[in-house]
Order: C-alpha cells, then sequence, then structure tokens
C-alpha cells in the first residue's frame, strides 16, 4: 500500500517540518512558539514519515525508542531545575550565561527546561501515534 | 475608505462566501471522500483567512499559525486517505 508521490512527498516535507521546529523552538522564550509547539511540530513530522513508509522504519529512523525519549525530557528538565539550588536561590530560577552566543543569544536554564519539554512531547506523541498505528 | 481596507474586506467576504459554499458540501457531501476533501478545503481557507489578517494588522506573529496549518493539514489529509483506502 505505498504510494511513490507520498514517500516522495515526504522526502522533501520532513527535513522542513524538523528545521521549523527548531526554529520554534528557538525563539520560544519572547515570541510564539517554545518547546511544546516546537515538539509537536517534530513529532507530526516523524508521524508523517510512519505513515508514508511504516511504522517500523519510522522507529528506526527516530533510533531511540520513544518512551525512552519521554524519559531523558522529563530528567533533562529536572536537571535545568538544579543550578539555581547552588547558586543559593529558590529551585528552578533561571540562571543566565554571562556571555551570548553568536546568533542564539543568552542561553540560559529556561532553554535546557524548554529542550527538556521539547523531548517528553515529541516521545509521548510519538509513543501514542505508533502504538495507535500498531494495533 | 482606503483602498487597502477595500481590498481586504472584499477578500474576507469572498473567503468567507467560498467556506459558506464548502460547509454545504460538507453537510451534504454524498460520500465520505468529497467531506474529507471538504475539510481540506476549510483548512486551506483558515490559512487564507490568517494571512488575510496579517496584512491588515500588520502583525506578522499570525503568519506561523498560517506556516504550522500548511505543514500539518497535509498529514490529516493524509491520515483520512490512508484511513479510507483500508476501510474499502
Amino acid at each position: 500500500m505505498k504510494s511513490i508521490i507520498l514517500s516522495s512527498a515526504t522526502r522533501l516535507l520532513m527535513p522542513l517540518m524538523l528545521l521549523f521546529s527548531l526554529f520554534a523552538f528557538f525563539r520560544g522564550h519572547n515570541e510564539p512558539g517554545g518547546g511544546f509547539i516546537g515538539g509537536l511540530i517534530a513529532a507530526s513530522a516523524f508521524s508523517l514519515y510512519a505513515v508514508a513508509e511504516g511504522v517500523e522504519q519510522a522507529r528506526r529512523v527516530l533510533r531511540i525508542d520513544p518512551r525512552t525519549l519521554l524519559g531523558i525530557g522529563l530528567l533533562v528538565g529536572l536537571i535545568s531545575g538544579l543550578p539555581s539550588v547552588f547558586k543559593s536561590k529558590a529551585f528552578m530560577t533561571g540562571v543566565w550565561m554571562e556571555q551570548t552566543i553568536p546568533g542564539l543569544g543568552k542561553a540560559g536554564t529556561p532553554l535546557l527546561f524548554d529542550l527538556g519539554v521539547f523531548l517528553v512531547v515529541v516521545g509521548f506523541v510519538l509513543t501514542v501515534v505508533f502504538s495507535l498505528a500498531e494495533s | 475608505m482606503t483602498l487597502q481596507a477595500f481590498a481586504l474586506y472584499g477578500v474576507m467576504s469572498m473567503l468567507a462566501f467560498a467556506l459558506l459554499l464548502v460547509m454545504i458540501r460538507l453537510i451534504k457531501g454524498p460520500t465520505l471522500p468529497d467531506r474529507v476533501v471538504a475539510l481540506d478545503i476549510i483548512s486551506v481557507l483558515g490559512i487564507g483567512f490568517v494571512a488575510t489578517y496579517c496584512v491588515g494588522t500588520g502583525r506578522s506573529a499570525y503568519l506561523d499559525v498560517g506556516i504550522v496549518l500548511g505543514l500539518l493539514v497535509f498529514l490529516g489529509t493524509v491520515a483520512f486517505a490512508r484511513y479510507l483506502e483500508r476501510r474499502v
């Protein structure tokens, strides 16, 4: 039941969606975007691949099991709260770098927390989509 | 009324009229594929509304909604098509 049109379109669309998810992720803090919507777009890129090429192939492209991704995301979110504790502030207070990274701006723990949200959303949505498609 | 406001209201009313026609097809639509195509057109019209609103207000933040819709609507229609193919 594989469609040539769909798999060629996926080959074009999937990198575009992943790029746009990174764009939405990095723009998050001050403008619309952020980890949640970025994660949703990335997850929909992978689920498009799953529709076009089959779930097994999509799992192979993702490389990590989506449930593991979920756990890693929660761990990253927890770690992002720790640096403020060592600076004797309340847990999860935003801590920012002294110098700016060219092209990105100042990075800080909110970026790390957003990365955690991104991974959790990707893991959760792909777990649901893959197990629904397999059943 | 300036020319731009005239054009904006014209475009908005045309899109609304198109939405009305598509709604008729969605409700009447004799078969399921007709309804799926109608849903697809509704979301394309939504992109049109968002883009027109962007031009009207000059706020570019809404354009991202259009981009996301454009990327994801395709996925929804494909999933519907797969479901229809499997059902037959």
